[in-house]
């Protein structure tokens, strides 16, 4: 893949897409699908510049799904968007985002619109606003067929209408002449999936695809995503702040606070034995449904402000378990176990606190070291 | 791509029943002044300029159901050969203005930018004028006639299709159909004038039907100052004119084309009402 990035940097840049996704598909599963690395994204406010990403680093391999996790303003949705180069001045962005060895965030527009929905699609979080309202569904998933896979009459209609099938809309022949509206709101997320995957992409970007809809819904759309994601072998970055979400539908988690990655791990791994002080606070403030009732154990304060980040770790000024350690220079994401990446300085304590199978959030703080 | 899909099972059509009655009885009342303006013939056996001296200022009878003017002109046939002239103002006083004004206030509202204050500035600089002066003063100019009107009323009547575009633009391109458009990897031009465009035409077509009834009161107040149609041009706001002599002896040269004038008015107020009713987005 390194071969192939700096070979997209050099020599004729025409056709190198095409090319370099037949290799990625060829590569063996190790190759990544897509690199990111060192991704900002500022935005210039009256009140100065916020920064909303970072420095985010992360691989997603091909047929995998990423949850990105986090608060409300953790920069989950600012980094999937800066992912395709969405942002408009005077919003910056630095970095590389390499997919198929190509850096996305230096292509020029012509090219990045051959990327965009024919490699990567994206869903939203509201299937009400995000279909257009004046066109029908069926003309919706022909205008990408035809963008992308130019495909027209009967051939379109008839992958059109499969397509509708495929995400379990009834009777999509007569479907295909509906309004957005007179859909339901789980049917219209299906009619967004299948505009979206009219062009067979490699990686799909969900952008909350859940969070507008009821709990049973909820779960036949996350269900539909990973058939899909079986029978089209794509990957997929599920972008949401529910962590049920996480556990059923994903294999992998990054877990985002204040524009950086705090935890990466496998979704078991995660969810088994957090080692970030975050994440450790994020599963203990999870409501259980099965236990006693007790009050719940949110995480005290709120998310910083980006535009006058405290310097050290993000979250300490909010963290259980702070030390003076935590407070000069920022804590890098670094290996804490094979596949196991975490930025949180104590990630050896917060291990042996999942070892010992203690309730995290009843040990004392002074468990560790003194609070300051 | 916009045609209906073959196979499809019959379209649920808008039955005329489910109209809203202002648009229907406004479309009605087009549907007659369409009618009278494209075959004045069938209605009237008199030409409208052709004087008969033997009739001068005679009331209304059967034989001249609205009466004649001082030169014996049948007002009848006037009011509705005029229909054709100011049917004629009303589409070519907003038919400009609607294109042009629309197109740019979609690219303005998209594009923003150098382009959004360009022509901002360039509207600031013809509001700053009332409109009727402006119009006036631009007629004034060019010479008298309704072909000068258009281009008066066109260089000024852009702007508020402008600001209505842009403004609803603006606000549709944060819609997240535009969004997930610009994701599909749809051009810019395919994205502002397939996806945001026809979501953000209404209030522009809204407008155009209240100012189709302003451009014919506009165009019969130039044609009364006598700065639009020419005598004997049979149009409204001219005979309204000629009609203000006789008021007291023969009310009926004036008051004919006002009531025509009126009901002009009121039809394409009520097709613009009943299609602000139709068009508002129902969910």
């Amino acid at each position: 893949m390194t071969s192939n990035v700096s070979a997209g940097r050099t020599g004729n840049p025409t056709s190198r897409v095409e090319e370099n996704v037949q290799n990625s598909s060829a590569t063996p599963q190790t190759a990544p699908l897509l690199s990111v690395r060192d991704l900002k994204v500022q935005i210039p406010t009256p009140g100065g510049t916020l920064e909303a990403v970072r420095g985010v680093n992360f691989d997603l391999n091909p047929g995998e799904v990423l949850g990105l996790v986090g608060e409300s303003g953790s920069g989950k949705s600012v980094t999937l968007r800066a992912l395709l180069k969405l942002h408009r001045a005077p919003i910056r962005v630095s970095g590389e985002v390499y997919y198929g060895g190509e850096n996305l965030l230096t292509l020029p527009e012509n090219r990045l619109r051959s990327v965009r929905g024919g490699q990567i699609s994206m869903i939203f979080q509201e299937p009400m606003t995000a279909l257009n309202p004046v066109l029908t569904v069926g003309q919706q998933i022909l205008e990408n067929l035809l963008e992308h896979k130019h495909l027209r009459g009967k051939a379109a209609l008839e992958r059109a209408s499969e397509l509708l099938d495929l995400t379990g809309i009834p009777s999509p022949r007569a479907r295909l002449n509906d309004y957005p509206h007179q859909f339901s709101g789980g049917m219209r997320q299906r009619a967004m999936i299948a505009i979206a995957l009219a062009s067979e992409p490699k990686l799909l970007l969900a952008d909350e695809p859940t969070t507008a809809l009821d709990v049973t819904i909820q779960d036949q759309i996350l269900r539909l995503l990973l058939r899909l994601r079986d029978t089209l072998s794509m990957s997929v970055i599920l972008v949401t702040h529910d962590l049920g979400v996480v556990a059923q539908a994903c294999d992998r988690v990054a877990v985002m606070y204040g524009g950086r990655l705090m935890e990466t791990a496998g979704v078991n791994a995660l969810f088994g034995g957090p080692r970030h002080a975050y994440t450790v606070g994020l599963l203990s403030s999870l409501p259980d449904v099965g236990a006693h009732r007790q009050p719940l154990r949110p995480i005290p304060g709120g998310p910083p402000d980006l535009r006058n980040l405290p310097a050290g770790c993000a979250f300490a000024p909010r963290c259980t378990y702070v030390t003076g350690a935590c407070l000069g220079v920022e804590p890098p994401l670094q290996s804490v176990e094979p596949g196991h990446d975490s930025a949180c300085i104590h990630h050896d304590q917060l291990g042996q606190l999942n070892s010992s199978h203690l309730p995290s959030s009843t040990l004392p703080s002074s468990a560790l070291e003194g609070p300051l | 791509m916009t045609t209906a899909l073959p196979s499809s099972p019959a379209r649920v059509r808008p039955k005329w029943r489910s109209l809203k009655p202002t648009l229907l009885i406004g479309t009605v009342l087009l549907l007659i002044l369409l009618l009278a303006a494209l075959f004045p013939q069938l209605f009237t056996p008199y030409s409208p300029t052709d004087f008969d001296y033997t009739a001068i200022l005679s009331s209304p009878n059967l034989k001249h159901p609205f009466g004649t003017d001082n030169f014996g002109r049948d007002i009848f046939s006037r009011v509705i050969f005029g229909t054709r002239i100011d049917l004629q103002i009303a589409v070519f006083t907003t038919a400009f203005p609607f294109v042009f004004g629309t197109l740019l206030g979609a690219l303005s509202g998209f594009q923003g930018r150098w382009l959004d204050a360009l022509v901002g500035r360039v509207a600031d600089l013809v509001v700053v004028f009332p409109f009727l002066v402006l119009v006036i003063a631009i007629v004034a100019v060019l010479g008298p006639g309704l072909n000068n009107m258009f281009l008066a009323v066109s260089a000024v009547g852009w702007v508020s299709y402008w600001r209505l575009t842009r403004g609803e633009v603006l606000a549709q391109k944060k819609a997240e159909y535009a969004q997930a458009a610009q994701v599909l990897g749809y051009s810019p031009a395919r994205v502002l004038l397939r996806h945001i465009l026809p979501n953000a035409v209404t209030p522009a077509v809204v407008y155009l039907m209240t100012d189709m009834s302003l451009g014919i009161l506009l165009g019969a107040s130039l044609g009364y100052l006598g700065l639009g149609a020419q005598p004997p041009t049979p149009e409204w706001g001219v005979m309204v004119a000629d009609g203000k002599n006789f008021m007291v002896t023969a009310w009926w040269i004036g008051t004919f084309p006002g009531l025509a004038l009126t009901l002009a008015g009121v039809t394409f107020s009520l097709i613009g009402d009943g299609l602000a009713d139709a068009l508002r987005p129902k969910s």
